[in-house]
């Protein structure tokens, strides 16, 4: 009954809206970026984030409108990288973390008298979504999940088999550049609540235990989801309830489904 | 019969290596033509460039009267890729992967498509096992399911990488009689890539051979017959291609 009492402050109903929107759209994304080995996207995004914020705090323009537009790009330069280059696309990913996270550092130390800002954003704070950002986050994970539903046998085609989907006549450029933007954008919203240090979590944990127990794509997509659901709402709750940070309560309780479904999954097995 | 493929003199370097030399040919709807040549003939890149994945140097290639520059009509285009190592965690079931062959063209009735995907999985003797995940299947179920992904689409021209490598010799024969009867009933044209001649003696009624320029284009009874071959392979290697798929 005291937890339901929370609810009664509107930075916990923002908080739980926004947690959950998030949790959905990174738990389905995370699936195509587990099954295409870009895992670390997510991490490399999230460094870039934290060189936006910086420069965002440099520039006195409010953090996440800078992150949206960098991030974006930062996901279109590690997928030409990749493409392009005579390198692995974790090459590419490791490159563009490493200078979004060095850029960051830079700017703080020039700056000077934001670093308490700047740091804030390391381990995030879903308890401090504003008004804007939810709403920015409804429409994200409104189109997110519209995209993924019209495009579901393209984008499958596209997971499984990428030459043959490319032979199917499957707009794969159309498709990959989508998805990117759509984790760019994810990223750069999760950034905010659960921090640069644990947003790559949200993405990869959700999706590892969904593939633990999964039958079929479509399942695995909707477990991912769920399971990032309830990692959200748990996290949630025992920082409430224990006065923990957000963002690791969620990104542990999704390790925790973690090793319970990868249990459960080998006791099947 | 009218011509469904014109491949004219396309080259494709790689760093200024060439991979092809002005290779030229016509496919006729309904043709069974098996693609035969050495380790690095250019045999993939041949397929891959007929079906755009792959840049030509120069030349040109037209598909169902189009030029491949302004393709289209994909529906009437099925492949089934060189076999690779599937992603083993993949959680795709086989109905899955079969209907994943409508991927590109104009949505159909769920229902339809199911049907479509059951009758072919039956045919291909892959029954009862539409729910089960693709990476538990072995790897003649597999070569299967994919074919089936490919047939899912009703294509005119199914071009085939290589279907049968790492296939035991049962299933190897399974697959061929299968691809035999959907050339000879429905009347798709096939291209299948082979570095095994003996494969396309036993089924395929055209041989086109391959070692960077085209060898030789025509029926496999006058590839036999050609003095010009007895000469480019020797008699024993001609006598082997030939002979061979009697024994």
């Amino acid at each position: 009954m005291e937890l339901l009492n929370f609810f009664h402050y509107d930075f916990l109903v923002r908080a739980l809206l926004a947690g959950s929107m998030l949790a959905i759209l990174a738990g389905v994304l995370g699936v195509f970026l587990v099954l295409r080995k870009l895992s670390l996207i997510g991490d490399g995004l999230s460094h870039v984030s934290f060189g936006a914020v910086a420069l965002g705090l440099l520039l006195g323009v409010y953090p996440f409108y800078v992150s949206l537009p960098i991030t974006a790009v930062a996901a279109f330069l590690i997928f030409r990288l990749g493409e392009r280059s005579k390198f692995y696309g974790d090459a590419a990913i490791g490159i563009v973390s490493a200078v979004g996270i060095a850029g960051g550092v830079i700017i703080a130390s020039l700056a000077q008298g934001f670093n308490v800002d700047l740091f804030s954003y390391l381990f995030g704070s879903l308890l401090a979504i504003s008004w804007n950002e939810l709403y920015f986050l409804l429409a994200l994970t409104v189109a997110g999940l519209a995209f993924i539903i019209y495009y579901y046998r393209p984008l499958f085609a596209l997971a499984f088999d990428e030459t043959a989907a490319k032979a199917l006549g499957v707009k794969v450029k159309f498709l990959n550049t989508v998805l990117l933007l759509l984790t760019a954008l994810t990223v750069a919203a999760a950034v905010k609540a659960v921090g640069v240090m644990l947003v790559s979590a949200l993405l990869i944990l959700p999706a590892a235990s969904a593939l633990q127990l999964s039958k079929n794509f479509k399942t695995t997509l909707f477990s991912a989801a769920v399971w990032a659901l309830l990692s959200v709402l748990i996290g949630l709750a025992a920082s409430l309830s224990f006065n923990l940070p957000t963002g690791a309560s969620i990104v542990m309780a999704s390790f925790f489904i973690f090793v319970f479904t990868y249990l459960i999954g080998r006791w099947r097995r | 019969m009218s011509v469904i493929l014109k491949v004219k003199n396309i080259n494709i370097d790689y760093n200024n290596i060439p991979a092809l030399k002005d290779v030229s040919f016509e496919l006729e709807s309904g043709a069974y033509v098996g693609l035969a040549g050495p380790n690095g003939a250019g045999k993939t890149s041949l397929v891959k460039a007929i079906l755009g994945l792959e840049a030509i140097s120069s030349g040109e290639i037209e598909l169902f009267g189009q030029p491949l520059t302004s393709f289209s009509q994909w529906e009437k285009i099925a492949y089934l890729p060189q076999k690779h190592q599937y992603n083993q965690l993949f959680p795709a079931s086989v109905l899955e992967v079969v209907l994943s062959g409508l991927a590109g063209l104009p949505r159909r009735p769920k229902k339809e498509s199911q049907e479509k995907a059951q009758v072919l999985l039956n045919d291909l003797e892959i029954i009862g096992e539409e729910n089960k995940l693709f990476s538990r299947l072995s790897g003649g179920q597999q070569q299967r399911v994919l074919l089936a992904r490919a047939l899912i689409r009703q294509p005119e021209l199914l071009i085939l990488d290589e279907p049968t490598t790492a296939l035991d010799p049962q299933v190897r024969e399974k697959f061929f009689k299968i691809l035999n009867k959907i050339n000879k009933e429905k009347g798709t044209a096939i291209i299948m890539v082979t570095h095994d001649t003996s494969d396309i003696g036993r089924y395929a009624e055209s041989l086109l051979y391959l070692d960077r320029s085209l060898i030789f284009y025509g029926l496999f009874s006058d590839f036999c017959d050609s003095q010009r071959m007895k000469d480019y392979f020797g008699d024993f290697s001609q006598h082997l291609i030939c002979h061979q798929h009697d024994h």
